[in-house]
């Protein structure tokens, strides 16, 4: 390998001995066709024809009023095949297991988005599929799990740990180092040993490269900042890189759970209980005891449940160069709602965490300034969850009727 | 010197052996009465695994017992004491093996300090490539004490050389691709593996990954110099109870 992923003193490529050639395959491959700019061009055709890119800049004209400050844009990377900017990342690795000739994918899963997106691609290209989920996200995504089923993929709950996504990570890379000589492991965000993150932010980077040229077609300039959810961190460097070198702030919103004052969070970056670590293959900031066990992690959404976060976005954190925050599942459920009614958005429970903080931001801003919000993806699949924070009582009606039903079949 | 030791006591022996528990499980107390099994059984080293929450080198067995131990509340502090009196009561090599965090949290150069003092050998970092390790080759060989790499079946010939250059005491190689604790064909395949693993160091040679019973050992006889059992003692241990570890020993070679 060139080199071995640092980002400052983040990253790295902390894995068995057993993998190292394969690893050093892959980021062959990867190299290979970063500098081939025949590969990138396939990729966005690809997109454009299987995956609705480029994906729209939505102007959301009632929310600005509402706020009556900041002209809100959102990123509608919902408008993907699958629901989500995990189609991205996942046709680029798709087109990248083609080249190495594999012909196996597995591939972790929290929100269940990257697995269902990671099953498409192997029905798609013919490959063969396993879905690594923790049994506690089977449970709360289980219209995910039943798609990802149908598309022909296996999906193995994981009953290790605390049964979330870094277990499924766990699983996902023992099966990887039993099985890698026709497998390609497909990690769904800007995590893990190098090559994934610069991998996947590359992937990702379709959305800011996009996104900077709608936002300046649409308002004349650059936005002043732009707001993402940072579950692993991939949608967030997918916004956020493009527009690294220009005079934009760039705000990463973490999963604040129940307040992070509860201990029950996965904020690893805007508050003070994670420590610089090395798990998973890479360091970074994770959220884990005085002895280097990690701690359990508390979200709402699935897809930002997780410990620890891309070393990418650890190192721009350090340097001051995006901000971080986080919030509360309540917060989420309001912004959600507010969402859905004022511009009939259905963003992701991941996404929404996105739009809390423009909101907080965005009243004391200037009409004459434009932030983008990243609407990593769609609602639709939080239905079980969005109801019961709703306490919806028509919908609890119709699970009790139909459990009824499948009872007496 | 571990080496030296492992030289003089092959000399003795056709084959060494080296067992791996994972400290804490089932309780600390039974770990040691283990350990007194073990030693008095013949074993002439051992591999004392700190547990650790996220362990990806691990199958199911030991995996859990990882998960065992942590929940009923050990501690790295409780597991460098076992060390040490471990170490002091028995007199044959300790090693630990953890994953790099539960070092990098500690401090690598304290830890390696801290168990130079208790008087351990060295430690086995799975998930730590030589590339990644330079502060911890430094603090290792600072307190005279050996960072055991690990050679895979799929590493080529100039990776094998590169990990050789960085290794002392010994080469802990990988008997095949996996976790630990599934089943091993030790088979012509092993033979042109460890053949080549034999060309690339002097140090001597241990194999883990699947070794379960009398026929593996004497498959390795001549082929490696250390044979080293891992899950199958901790299955043992929840099957038939810490009295059983003894005799499986005794019976190994
Ligand atoms: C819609 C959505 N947004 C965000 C995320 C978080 O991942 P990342 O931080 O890698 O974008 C997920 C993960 O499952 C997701 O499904």
């Amino acid at each position: 390998m060139k080199h071995r992923g640092y980002y400052g003193e983040f990253g790295g490529c902390y894995v068995p001995e057993i993998l190292t050639s394969t690893i050093e395959q892959l980021d062959e491959a990867f190299c290979a066709a970063r500098s081939d700019p025949a590969f990138w061009a396939e990729y966005v055709r690809i997109m454009g024809e299987y995956s609705c890119r480029p994906t729209p800049l939505t102007y959301a004209e009632n929310l600005t009023r509402h706020f009556g400050g900041a002209r809100i844009y959102i990123k509608r990377e919902d408008l993907n095949h699958t629901g989500a900017h995990k189609a991205n990342n996942v046709m680029g690795q798709g087109l990248l297991v083609r080249r190495m000739g594999k012909k196996r994918v597995i591939a972790e899963t929290g929100a269940g988005q990257h697995g269902v997106a990671t099953a498409t691609m192997a029905a798609r290209c013919g490959f063969s599929c396993t879905i690594y989920m923790g049994a506690l996200d089977v449970m709360r995504q289980r219209p995910n799990v039943f798609w990802m089923e149908r598309l022909g993929a296996r999906v193995v709950a994981v009953n290790e740990g605390s049964r979330i996504l870094k277990d499924a990570i766990n699983e996902a890379l023992r099966d990887w180092v039993t099985n890698m000589d026709d497998t390609h492991y497909v990690l769904g965000t800007a995590c893990g040993p190098h090559p994934f993150p610069e991998m996947v932010a590359w992937f990702q980077s379709i959305i800011g490269r996009e996104a900077r040229e709608q936002i300046q077609r649409l308002t004349g300039s650059l936005p002043k900042r732009i707001y993402a959810c940072v579950g692993g961190g991939s949608n967030a460097c997918g916004i956020f890189l493009p527009f690294i070198d220009d005079d934009v702030e760039l705000v990463g919103v973490e999963a604040g759970g129940r307040g992070v004052a509860t201990g029950q969070h996965a904020s690893r970056l805007s508050a003070p209980g994670a420590a610089v670590g090395v798990a998973q293959g890479y360091k970074t900031f994770f959220l884990q005891d005085g002895d280097g066990q990690m701690r359990e992690t508390h979200s709402v959404a699935a897809g930002l449940d997780y410990v620890g976060v891309s070393p990418i976005l650890a190192d721009l954190h350090r340097q001051g160069r995006v901000r971080f925050e986080s919030a509360t599942d309540t917060e989420v459920v309001q912004a959600l709602e507010l969402t859905m009614r004022a511009e009939g958005l259905i963003p992701a429970l991941e996404s929404s965490h996105a739009f809390v903080q423009a909101f907080k931001e965005a009243p004391r801003m200037s009409p004459d300034e434009s932030i983008i919000i990243n609407q990593s993806g769609r609602g639709d699949k939080d239905i079980f969850t969005v109801a019961d924070a709703f306490q919806d009582p028509a919908w609890r009606d119709f699970i009790t009727d139909t459990a009824r039903r499948y009872a007496n079949a | 010197m571990l080496e030296h030791y492992l030289r003089e006591r092959l000399r003795e022996k056709g084959i060494l052996l080296m067992t791996h528990i994972v400290l804490g499980y089932p309780d600390f107390e039974t770990s040691m009465n283990i350990v007194a099994s073990m030693v008095a059984a013949g074993v002439d080293m051992m591999e004392l695994q700190i547990p650790f929450s996220e362990p990806i080198a691990d199958g199911p067995v030991i995996l859990h017992a990882n998960q065992r131990s942590l929940a009923a509340g050990s501690s790295v502090r409780r597991c460098l004491d076992f060390g040490r009196e471990a170490a002091a009561r028995f007199p044959i090599p300790f090693l630990f093996m953890s994953y790099y965090n539960i070092l990098y949290r500690f401090g690598v150069e304290r830890f390696a300090s801290v168990i130079k003092d208790s008087g351990l050998q060295g430690t086995i970092v799975p998930d730590l490539p030589p590339e990644e390790g330079a502060e911890y080759m430094q603090a290792m060989q600072k307190h005279g004490l050996n960072p055991i790499f690990i050679f895979s079946p799929a590493s080529s010939e100039a990776r094998l050389a590169y990990v050789a250059s960085c290794a002392r005491g010994f080469v802990y190689c990988v008997a095949r691709k996996g976790v630990t604790g599934r089943e091993t064909r030790f088979s012509d395949q092993m033979d042109a593996y460890l053949a080549r693993c034999r060309r690339a160091t002097n140090l001597p040679l241990a194999v883990g990954f699947g070794v379960k019973d009398r026929r593996d050992v004497d498959f390795l006889r001549g082929r490696a110099d250390i044979a080293v059992i891992g899950s199958q003692t901790i299955r043992l241990v929840d099957e038939h109870g810490p009295g059983a570890v003894g005799d499986f020993i005794a019976g190994l070679r």
